[in-house]
């Protein structure tokens, strides 16, 4: 994608956040975390240096996936789960077209887990922006997979007794080269990630802490609220030492093979000794401690979590068929149909 | 080449043969060459192959033996045929599973080394089937083909393994002698096959001559064949199978259509060879995307359309359950993309390797809502690369899917192809919007076709959303608007019925009025024609209406059915055609013929039936 970019950049006009917005009423609850990433996104599209034509925003089925209709972009709404495969079919289709997936947690998680996995796995280059309110909406409340453990839902009255999911965890875990996670009242931070995910090649998943008004609201209270995020979110940035909490005293060590929390000027503790954050690490290992972090133990952990870069499964794609058309004696359907055994009557 | 020849020869309309063995017998390699055989001797022929489900079934057993059958002759050939002439069995087990499709007074080619204590007990003997009456009736060529292989190769040095790999091809010499073919062709074959082991084509070579020279001396083997060239329209002409037929439709369809080819697809018996053969044309931008699942190949091919592409899913029967719902997307968003299904028998798992047209009904049906699709069905291996280019080019002309049922028969077995100049296949024109057109909308309908036009991303000034969501009519906003919805509801099904004014209207073979009409469909078509043929060599008043479009039918469907006393349905199913024309055309009265066996309707079953009905 960052080729596109550079491509695209002296040859355009420069779209504006009006080029996006679609004429079409919003029809999110109001307070939903909806509203604040899809404002975002309109911010992040005129200036990635993309033709408003080249976008394509595909979704699947729930609350976020209205998505599509609120933007000003070629588009499709898709049916549950199956967004990461249409997506998959545009960008293999048109590579030079910029893909963004909305997806829910049940949507990508569950019905669309399997496609969620491979995509990532296969590195094809689309972003995927996963709002993530722990619950489902449009069907009006039951648990999600990633719904917390023991949790009370319309569907699990007594609690759920399953695991949930971690989204960064299993992005890393089926190969994914990029992750991210923001949270949908802090727009600054959201735009900065989005930006890193346009320009990524390969496939990006943005997992973004999305507030549920009706059926879950506060469920990111910890994190997202005035009073306790200090102590319990960490925005990550490359190069810079783990540090987190009230003008910085606290940070990320690794002793051992794991994470831990400390405070600076206890027990001997230097900023030499905090985990300075490397996205390029290609060893999950410890991106995989990062995305795990959950309050109140740990902060949760923000920004860019990783960024390896690889070729993408377009790319490699476009590249065997540009060699198989150089190599290939078969120029055309007529030279298909008369290669190998044919006999004259 | 010289061969010195000393039988009777006696001269024969059409042969039927058929080749069996151990899976490891290298008998698909066998009947191929002897394919390749009869094309240079200007036969027209039909093969089909007959593999066991079990990649390797235990050695010796019934469920282990391969076969491959040819059918040729001086006539026209319309299927692989029923019954042999030939039966060349290389072990107890294959003859045990064959005899039973045999003519009688066959020949029967056995390998005497094979039939040992041991053998006759896996295949199920109680005793050797060769000193019993079990051949009764057959002529029978005994022949020691290990001993002689080995013999034959005997101080090439190769290991006794190596060495009887190539028995196969002493049987095949065998065959070639007993229909007074030449050896040079195949010799070429195994030059070719074999070109980075001189050794093994010498080998190759030896054996196949020494059965050819085994053949010269058997008495048994007398009188020989000969069957006459076919009368064929001049050409070029190549042999291809079902599968290979259909990938090669839908590429011709891109090229002439100038939209890239997209597959979805994941794969699945019988219909994975379509996706290994589309994959290895990337020189001609074929992408072929092998998805995580059956349900991402047709959602990537729906992104691929939306995309611009010719977007294409290929699967079998339980493939098409999984991707109901997604179709259903296709059709609420008026994208084309064309559906084929390797038919095969069901339901759940079924019968993997075998052939039915059991999914009429789910491709006409199987999804939620008023959800109607183009169906069309596939008639012969060849037949394979015109409907795949006919159903992409509706699909494209008309923006709705289309589901292209093929079958397990016509995806395996093979036939001759009279190879076509791409320029002279129909024009296809596909409704594509261009830049900045004012008047786009998206669900702004042609006034002929109905269809929407086909906007692709990228293209300035034609931003839009689509979904599967219902859409105001025009504007193409989500709408829950409950006349909109109806008009909607009714434009979709009346987009699909005006694809009737665009199809060739339904052929009829035999008179257009009658006794008795003979109703098919799909792939059973070669039979049908056969058995017909033969009726009205026989003088009986029979017509034939064989069906390639079932969704939209032909114009002049109910015209021809109302010429005709009797109508019999026949189909590879329970009844499903018959009950959609009962729904379609209740004012007739239908007969039907059915067999659900995974096996191909017989010609002598067929006229047995159609005289029986003719005298009632
Ligand atoms: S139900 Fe929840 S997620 Fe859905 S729109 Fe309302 S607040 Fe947002």
């Amino acid at each position: 994608m960052d080729q596109d970019i550079i491509k695209h950049k002296d040859e355009i006009p420069q779209p504006t956040k009006e080029d996006f917005v679609s004429d079409q009423m919003v029809k999110w609850c109001p307070g939903c975390g909806d509203h604040a990433i899809l404002s975002s996104v309109e911010k992040v599209f005129p200036k990635l240096g993309v033709r408003k034509e080249d976008f394509v925003v595909v979704s699947g089925i729930g609350c976020s996936s209205r998505f599509p209709y609120y933007m000003n972009t070629y588009g499709i709404h898709g049916i549950h789960g199956r967004a990461a495969a249409i997506a998959t079919g545009v960008k293999l289709a048109n590579p030079k077209l910029s893909v963004w997936m909305i997806t829910g947690d049940g949507d990508c998680m569950a019905i669309g887990g399997n496609h969620f996995i491979h995509a990532v796995r296969r590195n094809i280059d689309i972003n995927i922006l996963l709002f993530n309110n722990k619950i489902y909406g449009l069907t009006k409340g039951q648990f999600s997979p990633t719904t917390p453990k023991g949790f009370k839902t319309k569907s699990s009255p007594q609690g759920t007794f399953e695991q949930p999911f971690n989204a960064g965890e299993l992005v890393i875990g089926a190969q994914g080269n990029f992750f991210a996670r923001a949270i949908d009242n802090n727009p600054k931070m959201m735009v900065e990630v989005l930006f890193e995910a346009a320009r990524h090649t390969g496939t990006t998943v943005v997992e973004i802490l999305q507030n549920c008004v009706i059926f879950n609201n506060n469920i990111h209270e910890l994190i997202s609220s005035r009073d306790t995020r200090d102590d319990n979110q960490i925005f990550l940035k490359h190069g810079e030492p783990m540090l987190f909490g009230k003008g910085k005293k606290k940070g990320i060590l690794l002793r051992g093979t794991q994470l831990e929390v400390v405070e600076l000027g206890k027990n001997g503790i230097t900023e030499k000794d905090i985990l300075v954050h490397n996205i390029y690490n290609p060893d999950p290992g410890v991106h995989i401690m990062l995305s795990r972090m959950t309050p109140p133990a740990f902060p949760a952990a923000l920004g860019v979590i990783r960024s390896v870069t690889e070729s993408s499964f377009d790319q490699n794609m476009e590249e065997v068929i540009e060699q198989s058309k150089r190599d290939s004696k078969i120029k055309n359907v007529d030279d298909l149909l008369r290669s190998g055994n044919t006999w004259k009557i | 080449m010289g061969t010195k020849r000393n039988k009777p020869v006696q001269e024969k309309d059409d042969v039927v043969i058929r080749f069996a063995g151990d899976s490891g017998d290298g008998m698909q390699l066998t009947g191929s060459l002897f394919s390749d055989s009869t094309a240079f001797a200007g036969n027209d022929f039909a093969t089909f192959p007959d593999y066991p489900a079990e990649i390797r079934a235990p050695q010796g057993t019934i469920a282990g033996v391969s076969g491959f059958q040819v059918h040729f002759g001086h006539t026209n050939i319309h299927t692989s045929g029923d019954l042999a002439d030939v039966l060349v069995a290389m072990n107890p087990a294959s003859l045990k599973a064959n005899l039973k499709w045999l003519k009688d007074n066959a020949t029967v080619i056995v390998d005497t080394d094979a039939f040992v204590e041991k053998a006759f007990d896996k295949a199920g003997y109680d005793g050797n089937p060769l000193e019993d009456e079990t051949l009764e009736g057959y002529r029978v060529i005994h022949a020691p083909i290990s001993e002689m292989t080995r013999d034959a190769v005997h101080d090439l040095g190769l290991e006794n393994k190596v060495a009887l790999k190539s028995k196969n091809m002493f049987a095949l010499g065998i065959v070639l002698y007993l229909f007074n073919r030449k050896l040079d062709k195949i010799y070429k074959a195994f030059e070719e096959k074999f070109k980075s082991n001189p050794l093994v084509v010498e080998a190759n070579k030896r054996v196949l001559r020494s059965g050819y020279n085994f053949a010269d001396t058997v008495e048994a083997i007398s009188p020989t064949f000969n069957v006459e060239p076919a009368e064929l329209k001049k050409g070029l002409y190549r042999n291809i199978t079902g599968n290979t037929a259909t990938a090669w439709g839908f590429i011709a369809a891109s090229e002439r259509s100038g939209r890239e080819l997209f597959l979805g697809s994941y794969p699945i018996t019988p219909a994975s060879e379509i996706l290994q053969e589309l994959t290895k044309h990337k020189e001609l931008t074929v992408k072929a995307f092998q998805a995580e699942d059956e349900i991402a190949g047709i959602c990537s091919a729906i992104g691929a359309s939306y995309t611009g592409s010719l977007a294409i899913t290929t699967t079998s029967g339980p493939g098409l359950s999984l991707k109901s719902e997604a179709i259903g997307l296709a059709v609420m968003t008026e994208l084309p993309i064309v559906i084929v299904d390797v038919q095969r028998g069901g339901p759940s798992t079924g019968l993997p390797t075998k052939s039915e047209q059991s999914d009429l009904m789910q491709a006409l049906f199987g999804r939620n809502g008023e959800c109607p699709t183009i169906v069309m069905a596939a008639s012969s291996p060849t037949d394979c690369f015109y409907s795949a280019y006919h159903a992409a080019k509706i699909s494209m002309e008309h923006m709705t899917p289309v589901i292209l049922l093929t079958d397990g028969s016509l995806a395996n077995g093979s036939e001759i192809f009279r190879i076509p100049r791409v320029a002279d296949l129909m024009e296809i024109n596909p409704p594509l919007v261009p830049p900045n057109d004012e008047d786009y909308k998206p669900y702004k309908r042609d006034e002929k076709k109905l269809n929407r036009r086909w906007a692709v991303p990228g293209t300035e000034g034609l931003r839009h959303r689509i979904g599967g969501l219902e859409k105001e009519n025009i504007e193409g906003n989500v709408s829950h608007d409950p006349e909109n919805h109806q008009l909607m509801t009714q434009l979709r099904e009346e987009k699909v019925n005006r694809v009737a004014d665009f199809i060739p209207e339904q052929e009829l073979i035999g008179d257009s009025k009658g006794d008795l009409l003979i109703v098919s469909w799909g792939g059973t078509k070669g039979v049908m024609l056969t058995a017909v043929e033969e009726m009205h060599k026989e003088n009986q008043n029979v017509s034939l209406a064989h069906f390639n479009h079932i969704n939209p039918l032909p114009k002049n469907t109910e015209e021809i059915f109302s010429k005709f006393k009797k109508i019999v349905v026949c189909e590879l199913n329970n009844g499903q055609f018959v009950n959609y024309l009962k729904m379609k055309f209740p004012e007739f009265t239908y007969q039907q013929y059915n067999k659900i066996q995974g096996l191909p309707f017989m010609v002598s079953e067929l006229k047995r039936e159609f005289y029986a009905l003719l005298s009632k």
